[in-house]
């Protein structure tokens, strides 16, 4: 398993998303509140580009008439047909066992530890003062 | 949580389109408030700014959207040039036309002056959107081809507007939505059915439109959902309206195609008319074959939304009943219903089948190879 420098944090702030192509495959990276996480940008439903849809809540029921809106700006929804993934996990809500999307870890590493490593940059000139943004795949 | 599995029986190899396809459902639309006023007769323009449109049902204030996704379209499918979705010919051409091979592409214009209680306000918005579909995109991609829209609800005016633009070959068939004010059947649409069997043109009943009436037979639903499988439901009772009324007797060359309200029930539906016809003949003497039979010669089909029943055997039982012969492929572009032509039809398909269901029905149907 490779690990890919893809940004300093700093160029990632939380509530941003970043995309780039690795081996071949369309990959969209999240800051979500801090953590940070990797998706192949790829709906499994009918191939769109899951990633540029917009982070919603998910929206729960245990009985009609209560709803509970959680997760907010942890799910997904796919620009054309509204199916929708959480991000942590790429798990699909309507078809679970069916249905996931890939997902690539991704976290922070000292640029100290990045250069040393055997780490693939893309296209970011890797310094060792500032942390980095790293997924495997 | 219940949770449903389904054993995938297809081979996981992906499926792709390499060859030429006809998409028989495209939603063409304006970049802005006043892109028909060169069509449109001062009259008019000073009416729509003084009056505005009244339709037959409320929601006059905006479009009764978003459904589902800004526009009810696909959310990457913003020109980007600015303008809402489906109002770009290049980006089109860039994002459906050109990919996906679309060699055979039919424009049906939504929001596009059917439905308006002036009568004559409607005919000119028909007739302005007819105009500029021609100027906007089929003059300037030949693979593009318009539907003439019409005010349903004058058929003698509708008429009209048929034999203006019958022979004109950017026009392919005739536009109707399938929410009028009454059961398509009806008299009143008589005129359209006779001036679009005179030009040798199909007549496609696309789902929506602005009768006024409630989306259910049952009432006003709670929610878009059940407005989405409410259009199968207006279908099938205009379907049933077309056969009982004797328009597919009294026209035995119009050809009518059901636009983006699904397939999978019309065996159903056809069985249950049979069924009662046996019995209840008399009342309609004038129908004078079991009605699956007039379906079945007069109907076709466009796909999208597919059906997608979890055994594939399913699907194909229903259209091994409708033929073949009798599906056209649609994306409905830019519309956030779309399908991937790639992604629609499950392995186990023939060649032939194939060929047919994604261009050669839709070449033989509309007349364009």
């Amino acid at each position: 398993m490779a690990r890919h420098v893809i940004a300093p944090v700093d160029e990632l702030p939380p509530g941003t998303r970043k995309f780039l192509e690795i081996e071949g495959r369309p990959i969209a990276v999240f800051n979500i509140k801090g953590e940070y996480f990797g998706l192949l940008n790829r709906c499994p439903h009918q191939g769109a580009a899951l990633c540029e849809g917009p982070l919603i809540g998910l929206a729960q029921s245990k009985t009609p008439g209560e709803i509970e809106y959680t997760k907010l700006g942890e799910i997904i929804r796919c620009p054309w047909h509204g199916w929708e993934f959480d991000v942590r996990t790429g798990q699909s809500y309507c078809d679970p066992r069916r249905f996931r999307v890939k997902a690539y870890p991704a976290h922070v590493e000292p640029g100290a530890s990045v250069v040393k490593g055997p780490y693939v940059a893309e296209t970011i000139p890797v310094t060792v003062e500032s942390d980095y943004v790293v997924v495997e795949l | 949580m219940n949770v449903q599995f389904r054993e995938r029986t297809e081979s996981a190899s992906p499926l792709t389109t390499t060859t030429a396809i006809a998409d028989c459902d495209i939603h063409p639309a304006r970049a802005n408030r006043t892109e028909l006023y060169p069509y449109l007769a001062k009259r008019w323009q000073h009416h729509l700014e003084v009056y505005g449109v009244h339709a037959y049902q409320g929601m006059m204030e905006g479009p009764p959207y978003p459904k589902a996704q800004p526009n009810a379209s696909r959310r990457d499918a913003y020109p980007p040039e600015g303008g809402p979705q489906g109002s770009s010919l290049s980006f089109m051409q860039k994002q459906l036309l050109d990919p996906n091979n679309v060699q055979l592409g039919v424009l049906n214009p939504l929001n596009s002056g059917q439905g308006i209680r002036n009568h004559e306000l409607s005919a000119a918005l028909c007739s302005a959107i007819n105009d500029w579909q021609i100027d906007k995109w089929t003059s300037k991609d030949k693979r593009l081809k318009a539907s003439i829209v019409v005010g349903n609800e004058d058929g003698m005016t509708a008429a009209a507007e048929i034999r203006e633009r019958a022979g004109d070959k950017n026009f392919v068939q005739v536009l109707l939505l399938s929410r009028n004010v009454e059961p398509l059947g009806q008299r009143r649409y008589w005129p359209i059915y006779q001036a679009a069997e005179e030009a040798g043109l199909p007549v496609g009943v696309h789902a929506f439109g602005f009768g006024g009436n409630p989306i259910t037979p049952s009432g006003w639903p709670s929610y878009y959902i059940e407005e989405m499988v409410g259009h199968s439901q207006c279908q099938q009772s205009a379907l049933a309206s077309l056969v009982l009324e004797g328009v597919f007797e009294r026209f035995p060359k119009l050809k009518m195609v059901m636009i983006e309200a699904g397939f999978g029930w019309a065996p159903s539906l056809a069985w249950r008319l049979d069924k009662a016809w046996q019995r209840l003949r008399s009342e309609v003497p004038h129908v004078k074959r079991p009605p699956s039979e007039y379906i079945r010669e007069q109907v076709w089909w466009t796909t999208q939304p597919m059906e997608d029943p979890e055994r594939r055997e399913d699907l194909f039982d229903v259209i091994k009943w409708i033929g073949w012969d009798r599906l056209l492929f649609a994306t409905d572009y830019p519309h956030w219903d779309y399908d991937e032509p790639s992604r629609v039809l499950p392995a186990g398909v023939s060649e032939a089948n194939r060929a047919a269901f994604y261009l050669g029905n839709a070449q033989k149907l509309y007349g364009v190879s």
